[in-house]
């Protein structure tokens, strides 16, 4: 028998998931344990479910070492879209979606269309977007809020699942966050599992047992602590399936597909890749693209929380969603970060946001110590990968 | 007192718990060019660095005697200061600023403190150019317009200015041709004239043992030898024995057993013009096949148009109107872009890894499969990485890539393994057609025997493969035949028997005489 190979867990991996631990943990001693309760954590999802939508979408277009700045811009147009269509018109509320769909993805053709085909540097294009779509935004709704939005179409942002409500302790227990928790908990464990035996086909160094055992008590404690709070309150908003599925989407794309590996390429050695047969000129077009589908998603789903379109809506969104991905530790020069470091940074910038208002501190506050958190996440991040090197 | 301008002794450093260097020892003598050999790995630069304070006092131990007394640098600044200046392979200059500015970077002539003093600044720089034979240079043009020759040559300038005393050169001729390098080693032999002490450290053994006064050998982090001129026997095989520490009787395997079959790559008439400027011809009609198993050299000087030719036939990565026939396995094939140019089995290894072959950030596995990923890696557009893990392996094993795992960023491996790992890449791609522009620049010599095995396994398998370099000694020990390329055209084709470094100057010589 050949000696079993192994070798320790990489913390670095789950830095920034210690740290959105520690910031909740902290929040919730400052706040006497407000930030635990089952609203709360409902609200966190339903506050930054476009954040995290955004977010996977910016950190395609951060992998290619670029930005999009438009995105606010553009969740606001898309949401007008929706608005108008809604109250002026009284279409079909799948009418609106597709239609506010087709602005998001004209809107990123046309950012796809200047940055592959003409070479104008994103920063540039994306900044007149941001301008341009802002503008067209005051100029649809007259600068006036339009509402409200029927209650069909804010379910999507402020609806829940089907629940199954059962008597426990002074309230109720919804019994369907409980068999979503399990499927999930099964799921997790299993996956792990398999990843253990195909390392050890293959002949490849496994982390102690006793290590992956903490790991997993880990994340399986945060499931079941988070669908427990869900439970207690109203059951499973259906933002958070929307969020679910985007993110399980891009983070397979990212990680298993042949275009997921081609954005990296691309943003490690643009030269390189194009040597190597990939069509650069597509992979900016798609990614900016896909940027302006995802500012539609997110449009809708916060004009449908709001049940309203506002002009001023979406504002500095970009900013959120651009801070979550380099938080989430992808580097500024692109070619490198994950779908899940983009999440994880969203959901930092959130339990801030959440945490601060529940405390009392005044958004200008907040400001302050969000940039400072950007600035702490990207320093520490910097100054680890250098000791490395 | 001795004439020993530098005496580094003892000199041990570990990286995490490994030795890079091992109680290495090196004497130079004042007014000498002593050169430093080894592969790569060896220590040489990492010896260098603890001479110029990157790495600083205290890090190291072993002590530094520079002209008579110890010395302790905690960084560059402190070294420079006494007059050691070292150039480093990758240029250091601004390429949009002048080439006065560049002389004086870092070094700025001013009057009041602060304020640059530009005829000051220009009337030195010319000094400063006279010095290195560039006196008829104007010093008023941004430094990109000049040749990367005389931008090897701007560096050493700018040592100059820094009033240098011992300057070190890591790798100065890598990026020269021949003409180039030897203007530098002239320029090497003019300032030693002049009293400045040089170390020199290039894989060119030639080179070395031309311009040296003696050569320090170092393998594996230890000092083997130093070899004196005039006492010592200073032929390249005498060097590389203390460099791999056996005799390396053949520095080209033989390749046998090849069958050399039909004509599976053919060019035709195939001209391009220059992406820039639509009425200047690079490439004029050429001609070329090359057979199944066989090994054709494209020779020639810098700059005569082997690369562009190259980079044009595959996929049109250059130039702009392209005209004539590319024929695969005897069948016209029209390659539009890279992607077409792999679907059609043609594969080119570019001449700059780092730029245009690699993305170094990124781990060996998954720069192994850049290339194939699409065509077999791959099932609708989803990654099979069992697969990518189980071919990565194998190359890995195949040609020899030495690195912990293939999960092993490609950013820090040793130019050697990097140029492997694009060989891998495009091996991949399970190519009829191998363009290997350059394949063994700038890596050591037992890597590059590792690489002309690749190349006959490669023919045995029965690819046609194609190998552009500057080294003719290279061409000719590796090729079956060679084509001379001079001004974009065919200027002469030479089997085996008939090819020598002087055959192909003639065919040069003759070609450029019929252009005028």
């Amino acid at each position: 028998m050949d000696k079993k190979k192994t070798v320790n867990l990489d913390m670095k991996q789950y830095g920034m998931v210690l740290v959105l631990i520690a910031v909740f943990v902290i929040f919730a001693i400052m706040t006497g344990g407000k930030n635990l309760s089952p609203a709360n954590i409902n609200n966190l999802i339903m506050q930054n479910g476009y954040v995290v939508i955004l977010a996977v979408g910016m950190l395609l277009c951060v992998l290619t070492g670029n930005v999009d700045l438009g995105v606010g811009s553009i969740v606001a147009l898309c949401g007008a879209t929706v608005g108008i269509l809604l109250v002026d018109y009284k279409v079909n509320m799948w009418i609106a979606i597709a239609a506010a769909l087709l602005i998001g993805l004209l809107c990123g053709m046309f950012s796809g269309f200047f940055i592959s085909k003409l070479g104008v540097p994103p920063f540039i294009v994306t900044l007149a977007t941001m301008l341009m779509g802002r503008g067209a935004t005051y100029t649809m709704l007259q600068a006036q809020t339009k509402g409200p939005l029927p209650t069909n179409y804010t379910f999507i942002g402020a609806g829940f699942l089907p629940t199954i409500k059962i008597p426990f302790g002074d309230g109720t227990l919804d019994l369907v966050c409980i068999i979503v928790a399990a499927v999930a908990s099964v799921l997790i464990v299993a996956s792990e599992l398999k990843n253990i035996n195909t390392k050890k086909k293959y002949g490849f160094a496994t982390n102690p047992v006793w290590q992956v055992a903490i790991k997993e008590v880990v994340i399986l404690f945060i499931v079941w602590a988070f669908f427990y709070k869900l439970a207690r309150y109203n059951g499973i908003p259906f933002v958070l399936v929307v969020m679910g599925f985007l993110v399980a989407l891009y983070q397979f794309i990212t990680s298993k597909t042949v275009a997921g590996r081609q954005i990296y390429a691309l943003g490690g050695n643009r030269k390189a890749a194009q040597l190597s047969g990939i069509n650069t000129d597509k992979v900016f077009f798609w990614v900016y693209t896909n940027m302006g589908i995802l500012c539609a998603v997110a449009g809708i789903v916060l004009s449908a929380r709001n049940a309203a379109a506002t002009p001023k809506a979406g504002d500095q969104f970009e900013m959120d969603a651009i801070a979550s991905c380099y938080i989430g530790g992808a580097a500024v020069a692109g070619g490198s970060g994950t779908i899940m470091g983009a999440v994880v940074g969203a959901f930092i910038m959130g339990i801030l946001n959440n945490g601060m208002s529940l405390y009392g501190w005044s958004t200008d506050i907040q400001k302050i110590v969000k940039g400072a958190v950007l600035l702490g996440a990207v320093t520490v991040d910097l100054l680890s990968k250098r000791k490395k090197g | 007192m001795s004439d020993n301008i530098l005496e580094m002794n003892h000199i041990t450093k570990e990286f995490s718990g490994v030795k890079a260097l091992d109680d290495v020892n090196l004497k130079v003598k004042r007014g000498e060019i002593h050169a430093l050999c080894g592969e790569n790995g060896a220590g040489k630069s990492t010896l260098m660095n603890v001479l110029s304070g990157v790495y600083t006092y205290g890090s190291y131990s072993g002590d530094i005697v520079y002209n008579g007394e110890v010395c302790k640098f905690h960084s560059i600044k402190e070294s420079e200061a006494k007059g050691i200046v070292i150039i480093h392979q990758e240029l250091a200059l601004s390429p949009n600023l002048s080439v006065a500015e560049n002389v004086f970077l870092g070094n700025e002539q001013t009057t009041v403190k602060g304020v640059i003093d530009w005829t000051e600044t220009r009337k030195r720089a010319q000094e400063m150019l006279q010095r290195v034979g560039l006196g008829d240079e104007d010093v008023n043009v941004p430094i990109s317009t000049l040749g990367v020759g005389k931008q090897q040559l701007i560096e050493i300038a700018k040592a100059m200015a820094k009033k240098v005393e011992l300057l070190i050169l890591d790798e100065p001729t890598a990026a020269l041709n021949d003409e180039e390098s030897k203007q530098l080693l002239e320029i090497m032999l003019e300032l030693k004239k002049q009293g400045i002490t040089c170390i020199i450290i290039s894989h060119k053994l030639n080179e070395i043992s031309y311009v040296s006064d003696s050569i320090t050998v170092i393998r594996d982090g230890h000092t083997i030898e130093t070899l004196e001129k005039g006492k010592d026997d200073f032929s390249e095989d005498r060097i590389i024995k203390g460099m791999v520490g056996r005799e390396l009787t053949n520095r080209y395997p033989e390749r046998e057993g090849v069958k050399i079959g039909d004509t599976i790559f053919e060019l035709q008439n195939w001209n391009v013009y220059h992406p820039d400027d639509a009425n200047r011809q690079m490439i004029k009609d050429v001609n070329l096949q090359v057979r199944a198993g066989e090994v054709v050299g494209l020779a020639g000087l810098m700059g005569a148009g082997r690369t562009e030719l190259a980079m044009s036939v595959f996929g049109r990565s250059y130039g702009q109107k392209i005209s004539g026939t590319v024929k695969i396995n005897g069948k016209e094939v029209h390659l539009k872009s890279v992607k077409d140019a792999i679907d059609n089995k043609l594969a080119y290894v570019s001449e700059d890894r780092k730029t245009y072959g690699l993305v170094l950030i990124d781990d060996i596995k998954r720069n192994m499969t850049m290339a194939a990923l699409r065509n077999f890696f791959s099932k609708k557009g989803v990654v099979n990485g069992n697969d990518e893990i189980v071919s990565a392996e194998e190359y890995k094993k195949r040609i020899n890539i030495k690195a912990n795992s293939i999960e092993q960023v490609v950013g820090s491996l040793s130019g050697g393994n990097q140029q492997k790992v694009v060989l891998a890449k495009w091996m991949l791609t399970q190519p009829d057609v191998l363009i290997l522009d350059e394949p063994t620049r700038g890596i050591d010599v037992g890597a590059k025997y590792e690489i002309y095995c690749v190349i006959n396994e490669l023919a045995k398998a029965g690819k046609a493969v194609i190998v552009i370099s500057s080294e003719m000694q290279e061409i000719i020990g590796t090729c079956d035949r060679v084509y001379v390329i001079n001004e974009g055209a065919i200027a002469g084709e030479l089997t085996k028997e008939e090819v020598s470094q002087e055959r192909i100057m003639q065919c040069i010589m003759a070609h450029n005489r019929k252009g005028e």
